[in-house]
């Protein structure tokens, strides 16, 4: 899982919200970090144990992006990033003796914070959201959400999602991805409600006597599970419970195997620079179907042959 | 006897009415990223409807966006005093991708007023000098952020000697109290190893009452204000209607001190220290402004006297009055050359023409 926004909208803490652990050491109280001159990237890998089930979670931050005065490509670093995590799991695939199980190491989900303004996307957002949303699965959430009333988030929340229709932003659940009417049902129900307004905490109050996360303030308790107060649950649900394996079925079927159709094209020119934001639009026929697994792998094979 | 009554002690009372009838102007800006609240807040303090028919640009506009420079102009009363106030607005401000240099327009603008004041006060009729001049800068900062941003640094940095400067925290809702006093304080240490310069509050007269003193010191203590601003009313059972911000854990209320630092800032921009703000920005902010601008027209070689002037005002008979900047008078000094030097030639060719004209008569006589 990649975080990424600008600073201080609250993306180490809603790791910890989401987890319910301590994944990450939240530099919140010292606000003697200061704001990095060009973006880093920091991953923290940590094993998570549910009912007996092993959960391995990588997560990473990206401080500094959008920090600056002049903004200007400050997603290459994220882009390259992502795509060197498809290059690596490329290579072992391309191994001829491989790994039974090969690691897994590529960004199945990016949630972009959207700060509060309450007007529309930034044109650094739109910007951002474009290059992305071609690479990997992007989850925006609208962050810092206990500065928005609920008239407010809806009306943000529409200008949204017009901002994204206008721009062909293409998040997830990708419309054109649905394979059944299931799934489709499923999925615009989701659609209608991103991005979620959500607010992050990882301190407990007592309110009427139950010990809640949330954040107290001198006119009440912003409580971080309660579903009238944010839309936490509805993110965790999407990213843990229920869209969890099919975060992780797109990204190796699709794309994945898009980043991989463009280099084995390639393998004849020079290598390309970090970065490489213009991928070319995938072909329809390998958007419409989502379990080209098999099909991909016959195809692959054959070249493999014709290269031998 | 009777200790004798000139009667000057009326004095207060004759200023009071004079200014009372010239009436009060104040010029305001308000600048910072957008979406922080700040039309909101302006709606608050002076409870008018300044926003009234506002269009918010949809992300297709912003992404062309240039910084803009709106002016809107309300006059207020109340309790018999006129308050005409400007309000001079930034949007566009940290809008786009690239924000290098996207303070330039701002502080073009406040020189563009300084520049129109010292003409008009170097002019022949002062009579009604409109002061256009921007008498205090609201500058927001976002709750979100770890203090004040490059952006935020580089755009005071660029303003904090010409306009006296207030910061304040937008949208302080968003902020547990804890992480407001740690805010306010990153951003007090911000602003001093930046050295940028705010507004200083003057020191309170050591006559008044301690109550005041408090308050005073209290205000001071505060700065930047955490403000929240709203229009709406709230009816909550039991409490009497409250302007605040309505939300599922509980009611803001603006005008609650313990909520936000709202009332602070209305006292101390309205109610104590305008006519300050509007000192400040005339003898201290102009004064440098006209001193830069003088020291830059004169030859090098009288700068001394320019100096020295400078110090006194009364011998402003030694500098010739700069009427207009040093590029016009020369571009109108050369327009006045090539006016001569075409009414020279046509005079020229006009001699020329009675000179012939003379000879063929002389010659058509001689015939």
């Amino acid at each position: 899982m990649l975080l990424t926004g600008q600073s201080g909208l609250g993306k180490s803490t809603m790791v910890n919200t989401l987890f319910k652990s301590k994944a990450w050491q939240s530099n919140l109280p010292s606000l003697e970090v200061p704001i990095p001159q060009t973006l880093e990237l920091h991953s923290v890998t940590h094993v998570i144990e549910e009912k007996g089930l092993k959960l391995k979670l990588t997560v990473t931050d990206t401080p500094g992006f959008g920090d600056q005065i002049n903004n200007d490509k400050c997603w290459d670093p994220i882009l390259s990033y992502i795509n060197q995590q498809y290059e690596q799991y490329l290579q072992e695939e391309l191994l001829i003796t491989r790994q039974r199980h090969i690691p897994d190491t590529r960004v199945h989900c990016c949630v972009y914070f959207v700060p509060p303004t309450g007007h529309c996307l930034r044109p650094l957002d739109i910007e951002f959201l474009q290059r992305l949303c071609r690479t990997v699965n992007v989850v925006p959430v609208i962050a810092r959400a206990d500065s928005l009333t609920i008239e407010e988030r809806d009306a943000f929340r529409n200008r949204i999602q017009q901002d994204m229709n206008t721009h062909c932003i293409d998040v997830y659940p990708q419309k054109c991805l649905d394979e059944d009417i299931n799934d489709r049902i499923l999925n615009s129900k989701i659609r209608k409600q991103i991005p979620f307004a959500v607010v992050g905490a990882d301190r407990e109050h007592l309110v009427n006597g139950r010990c809640v996360l949330g954040r107290k303030t001198k006119w009440g308790v912003i409580e971080v599970e309660n579903v009238a107060h944010c839309e936490f649950l509805l993110l965790r649900d999407l990213l843990i419970r229920s869209h969890l394996q099919d975060l992780k079925d797109i990204t190796h079927n699709v794309h994945y195997e898009n980043y991989r159709v463009l280099r084995l094209n390639e393998s004849h020119q020079l290598p390309r620079g970090p970065g490489w934001v213009n991928l070319a639009p995938a072909s329809p026929g390998q958007l419409t179907s989502p379990g080209p697994g098999k099909a991909s792998r016959k195809s692959y094979r054959d070249t493999k042959d014709d290269e031998c | 006897m009777d200790k004798e009554y000139v009667g000057f002690a009326a004095l207060p009372n004759q200023l009071h009415r004079k200014s009372v009838k010239k009436g009060f102007d104040f010029t305001l800006m308000v600048a910072g990223e957008s979406g922080l609240g700040k039309s909101t807040l302006i709606n608050s303090l002076f409870l008018t409807n300044l926003y009234e028919d506002r269009q918010v640009p949809d992300a297709s506009a912003r992404l062309t966006q240039t910084l803009t420079i709106e002016r809107r102009g309300v006059e207020i009363e109340e309790g018999g005093i006129k308050v005409k106030l400007t309000l001079v607005d930034t949007p566009g401000f940290g809008d786009s991708v690239d924000c290098s240099d996207c303070w330039l327009p701002v502080v073009h603008f406040i020189e563009e007023q300084f520049e129109q004041y010292l003409r008009d006060e170097s002019g022949l009729n002062r009579k009604n000098i409109q002061d256009s001049r921007v008498h205090c800068c609201l500058y927001f900062i976002s709750p979100f952020g770890r203090g004040l941003r490059p952006l935020d640094v580089a755009f005071l940095r660029a303003v904090h000697d010409k306009v006296n400067i207030i910061p304040v925290i937008g949208k302080a809702d968003a902020l547990m109290p804890k992480e407001t006093q740690v805010l306010k304080q990153k951003i007090r240490d911000q602003l001093k190893e930046e050295e940028i310069n705010i507004y200083q509050f003057p020191e309170c007269d050591s006559d008044e009452d301690e109550d005041f003193k408090k308050q005073d010191a209290e205000m001071k203590e505060s700065i930047p204000f955490a403000v929240v601003g709203s229009s709406k009313v709230v009816k909550n059972v039991g409490t009497r209607p409250v302007r605040g911000r309505c939300y599922s854990w509980g009611t803001v209320e603006v005008e609650n001190p313990h909520h936000c630092d709202f009332l602070n800032l209305r006292r101390m921009l309205v109610q104590t220290h305008l006519q300050d703000l509007k000192e400040v920005t005339h003898d201290l902010l102009y004064e440098g402004y006209r001193a830069r601008c003088l020291q830059s027209l004169v030859r090098p070689g009288a700068r001394d006297r320019a100096s020295r002037s400078k110090l006194s005002r009364q011998s402003t008979t030694e500098i010739p009055l700069p009427m207009l900047p040093l590029a016009e008078t020369e571009k109108l000094i050369r327009e006045k050359d090539e006016e001569l030097r075409r009414m020279q030639e046509m005079l020229e060719k006009m001699q020329a023409q009675m000179q012939q004209g003379q000879a063929q008569g002389e010659q058509s006589d001689a015939f």
